[in-house]
């Protein structure tokens, strides 16, 4: 039996980045929001405490602070006549849950896209041909501009307190940043972190090179930070244990750290946790969402009336919800028709792990945070002619390593056996003086007419829902650009002295069992037409406007940075919409 | 658990009454959520009995700790880092019992990319392999189990598993000895809280400094061994000295 709840003016699926924020401006409008989150609440001093955060077999090798598969999976194969099976233990990904979602345990790596990469099909066809691109690359533009984007980057980094070097101050290259960013309206709200020494050597080899380095905008305080709202962030320690980690010092910017706070004190705002969305419910005419049913841990289904209905929920889940709810027309390779479920993207991740003589080289790996590192941007987006090359895209690399933690981190020479008195002391002589970045080649991953998430056939959730399926291969436009991408990396460790280099590039079939980041994005995409895109400009969903969908589900293609600056400045963006256009008149933003 | 108001949920019992069920699930308003420990700090391991082993598996578990990790001058072998006892905790605990994990089915084998797709958790692959480890030597070790071999033999033996060669009897023998190579490591490289890395040796052997978390004055001294000693989240020897 479902019970029902009083109605609010808002119900917001999912309390993680782009819940958070959206909470935070409709709340600012007088609205009353409920925020209903999967997993529990979670906070710095009583989740991930000074005194025992640093535990890498609990949260990096068990992934204490994910979603546990056993309450939902996904289900993957690599080709549409496979038959998909399900994820039994988390891999190349690790969805998040939990109030805060992946702002938790993220490495806040804060990136803004490039301009080029939001009108993509346009800009690539303009420059070198509609036939230059594969056939069954479904690639699109977004409907929004980086120039319109701009100011809500900037809102989130503000908030964040993002540590970085201005590249391109109002269309002026500046010294030490990335010459290739697009021009941004202030420069960042904290100097660039400071760089330990690996990440200072690969700066140092890759301007002997020719290149232009820079450090990677991080979401680790280089120093103490009062954000816009009033929240204050402590200086990071390069504490080493950040990524798949909660920050005990307060240095990480999360929902925790700059928004929660504020938000929870506000008479107008309230949480529910360990409570599961499990479905959107419409009206009879099917274009109005009434709210949503979620159940609690002990199995009792509730429905939450609401005017509007926020979905974010993170790039799979968005698309569950909107499938299983019946919103939107599902997408069908075939029949090449349909758009929930369609381009759906992931990264294309590489990496190269050097060896230096031990006698002179001395990294101490363990001093460094989640977001360190120095990176260059010659071969990401079309910053390159892409002509002589045969492939589109590309991605930032750089000496990124974020640790030292010995499970993970104990990278021995090619042809050390596996164990066994030589394994033992090629670990002893390469911990201090080996170098695996982890990340390093940060690749972007574009959109496919086979790669798509549906409902699998067979294998089913706690509530006997299907689990969602991943379709998903490596096509040979992202192998060719990795091959490049990891050859240009490895150069620079040459240059830096390493006395053996080796190369990881990434090979298909795509492997659901080795991380490649969480950057999972497409599903539900944002454009300018219905019949190839889920929502408008403003994340508005084409079928039932009262509901908006946030995240990187909503990105056409995913480009080579990670998708966080962007998501939330889509957030900032698609809240100024609802809140100074939408609440005069509820309705469709935009007529297809 | 988190700071419950039932204002919300009470305005709904107009239409159920609302049972004290619901209670796990939280509402969160007004102010930020805090109870004394409402953290789940770890638990550390106790020395003593075995949980998981029986007397013999866990004779033949320190034997393979020994050879995967050998002991040398510097550094204790994986018996003394205490990997056994690691491996036996972590099999009697949710990891043994795939606790969280996804463990429906139907088990169908996929392809490699598809992960693994095994009916059976690792407690029971364990007991299983060790099981067929000894079989395997009995047959063909003339009547010795795989305790009794000398250690050259047992590497060798070892080899033959790692590459195939040698198939134990309804085990998928590869994947389980990469199980058990991870799971070693683990135990070696793991915080010493959970019965390996005993004394911090894996640590002191490749001078990671453990849970130490604050490099601040480090951070800018390029390529200049840090100087302090490992600190485990249970803090250090000497920092609580033995009773005598
Ligand atoms: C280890 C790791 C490192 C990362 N590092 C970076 C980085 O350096 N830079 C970067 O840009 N990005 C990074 N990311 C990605 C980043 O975490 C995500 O892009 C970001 O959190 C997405 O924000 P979101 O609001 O869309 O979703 P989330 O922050 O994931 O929030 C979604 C929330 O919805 C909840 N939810 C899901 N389904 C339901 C339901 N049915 N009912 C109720 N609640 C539900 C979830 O529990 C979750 O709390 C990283 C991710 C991981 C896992
Ligand atoms: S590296 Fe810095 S931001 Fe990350 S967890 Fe450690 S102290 Fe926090």
């Amino acid at each position: 039996m479902t019970r029902k709840l009083p109605k609010k003016d808002v119900v917001i699926v999912g309390l993680g980045w782009t819940g958070s924020i959206m909470a935070n401006e409709l709340t600012e409008e007088g609205l009353d929001v409920v925020a209903i989150e999967r997993g529990p609440w979670r906070n710095t001093a009583t989740d991930y405490p000074p005194n025992y955060v640093q535990d890498e077999l609990r949260y990096r090798i068990r992934h204490e602070l994910f979603l546990q598969p056993e309450q939902t999976t996904f289900t993957f194969r690599n080709k549409m006549d496979q038959t998909a099976l399900p994820i039994r233990s988390w891999g190349a990904f690790m969805p998040p849950n939990g109030v805060g979602g992946g702002g938790v345990h993220w490495n806040a790596e804060t990136w803004r896209f490039l301009p080029s990469d939001f009108v993509l099909r346009t800009h690539l066809t303009q420059r070198y041909g509609a036939r230059f691109l594969p056939a069954d690359m479904t690639i699109q533009d977004w409907g929004i501009t980086f120039d319109e984007l701009e100011p809500y980057y900037d809102r989130f980094e503000y908030l964040c307190g993002t540590s970085g070097t201005a590249g391109n101050l109002k269309g002026k290259i500046q010294e030490g940043g990335n010459p290739f960013e697009g021009p941004r309206s202030r420069p960042y709200p904290n100097p660039a972190q400071q760089q330990p020494f690996s990440h200072a050597l690969f700066a140092k080899a890759a301007r002997e090179l020719g290149y232009k380095p820079f450090p990677q905008p991080s979401g680790n305080m280089s120093q103490a930070y009062t954000n816009p709202l009033g929240v204050r962030l402590g200086p990071c320690t390069y504490c080493g244990f950040c990524e798949w980690f909660g920050c005990a010092n307060y240095s990480k910017a999360s929902p925790q750290t700059t928004i929660l706070p504020v938000l929870v004190r506000k008479p107008n705002f309230l949480v529910r946790d360990q409570s599961e969305v499990t479905r959107i419910n419409l009206d009879s005419s099917g274009k109005r969402a009434t709210g949503v049913t979620f159940v609690d841990t002990s199995g009792t289904e509730w429905e939450q009336p609401a005017d509007l209905v926020i979905l974010s929920a993170y790039t799979v889940f968005n698309v569950q919800l909107l499938l299983l709810s019946g919103i939107g027309k599902a997408y069908d390779p075939v029949a090449n028709q349909g758009v929930i479920g369609r381009n759906f993207t992931h990264q294309t991740i590489s990496d190269v792990t050097s060896f230096f003589d031990p006698a002179k080289f001395i990294f101490n790996p363990f001093i460094a945070s989640g977001s360190i590192g120095m990176c260059i941007d010659e071969f990401n987006g079309d910053n390159f002619d892409h002509g002589p090359h045969g492939f589109v895209g590309g991605g930032y690399m750089g000496q990124v390593q974020t640790n030292g933690r010995p499970i993970e981190t104990t990278p021995t020479p090619p042809g050390t056996p596996k164990w066994g008195a030589k394994w033992k002391q090629a670990v002893r002589e390469s911990y201090q003086s080996a170098l695996k970045p982890g990340t390093g080649v940060h690749g972007s991953m574009y959109s496919y007419r086979d790669v798509y998430l549906d409902l699998d056939p067979t294998y089913q959730d706690r509530f006997k829902r299907p689990l969602m399926r991943i379709t998903m291969d490596f096509h040979e436009n992202e192998l060719k650009q990795n091959a490049f991408l990891t050859d240009k990396f490895a150069e620079v460790f040459q240059a830096m002295g390493a006395r053996q280099v080796v190369k990881e590039y990434r090979k298909g079939p795509y492997d659901v069992t080795a991380y490649q980041t969480t950057h999972l994005c497409g599903g539900a995409v944002m454009g300018t037409d219905p019949k190839t895109s889920a929502i408008n400009r403003y994340l508005q969903s084409w079928d039932v406007p009262n509901l908006f969908v946030m995240g990187a589900s909503g990105f056409p293609q995913n480009a080579g940075y990670n998708p966080t600056g962007t998501l939330a400045a889509l957030a900032y963006w698609s809240a100024e919409a609802i809140r100074s256009r939408y609440l005069k008149n509820p309705g469709p933003l935009l007529h297809a | 658990m988190t700071n419950l108001s039932r204002r919300d949920l009470l305005a709904a019992t107009a239409l159920v009454i609302v049972s004290e069920t619901v209670a796990r699930a939280g509402v969160v308003s007004g102010q930020l959520p805090w109870h004394p420990d409402a953290g789940s700090p770890p638990e550390a391991v106790r020395p003593g009995a075995w949980q998981f082993f029986t007397e013999q598996e866990a004779a033949a578990v320190e034997a393979l700790a020994d050879r995967i990790i050998p002991p040398d001058p510097q550094t204790p072998g994986g018996k003394d880092a205490g990997c056994a006892v690691f491996i036996d905790r972590q099999l009697a605990g949710a990891y043994g019992h795939r606790q969280g994990l996804y463990t429906r089915g139907p088990f169908v084998k996929g392809i490699k990319e598809q992960g693994p797709q095994s009916a059976q958790n690792p407690a029971e692959t364990y007991r299983a392999a060790l099981a067929a480890l000894d079989r395997y030597c009995k047959s063909k070790e003339g009547g010795k189990s795989w305790i009794e071999l000398p250690g050259e033999r047992q590497d060798e033996l070892l080899h033959a598993v790692e590459s195939g060669t040698v198939e134990l009897e309804g085990i998928d023998t590869k994947s389980f000895f990469e199980t058990l190579l991870k799971d070693m490591q683990e135990g070696f490289f793991a915080d010493p809280i959970y019965g390996g890395n005993r004394d911090m040796c894996a640590w002191k052997m490749i001078g990671f400094p453990g849970a130490r978390y604050d490099y601040r004055d480090w951070v800018g001294r390029h390529n200049e061994r840090y100087p302090y000693p490992p600190v485990s989240i249970a803090g250090r020897p000497d920092w609580t000295p033995k009773k005598t």
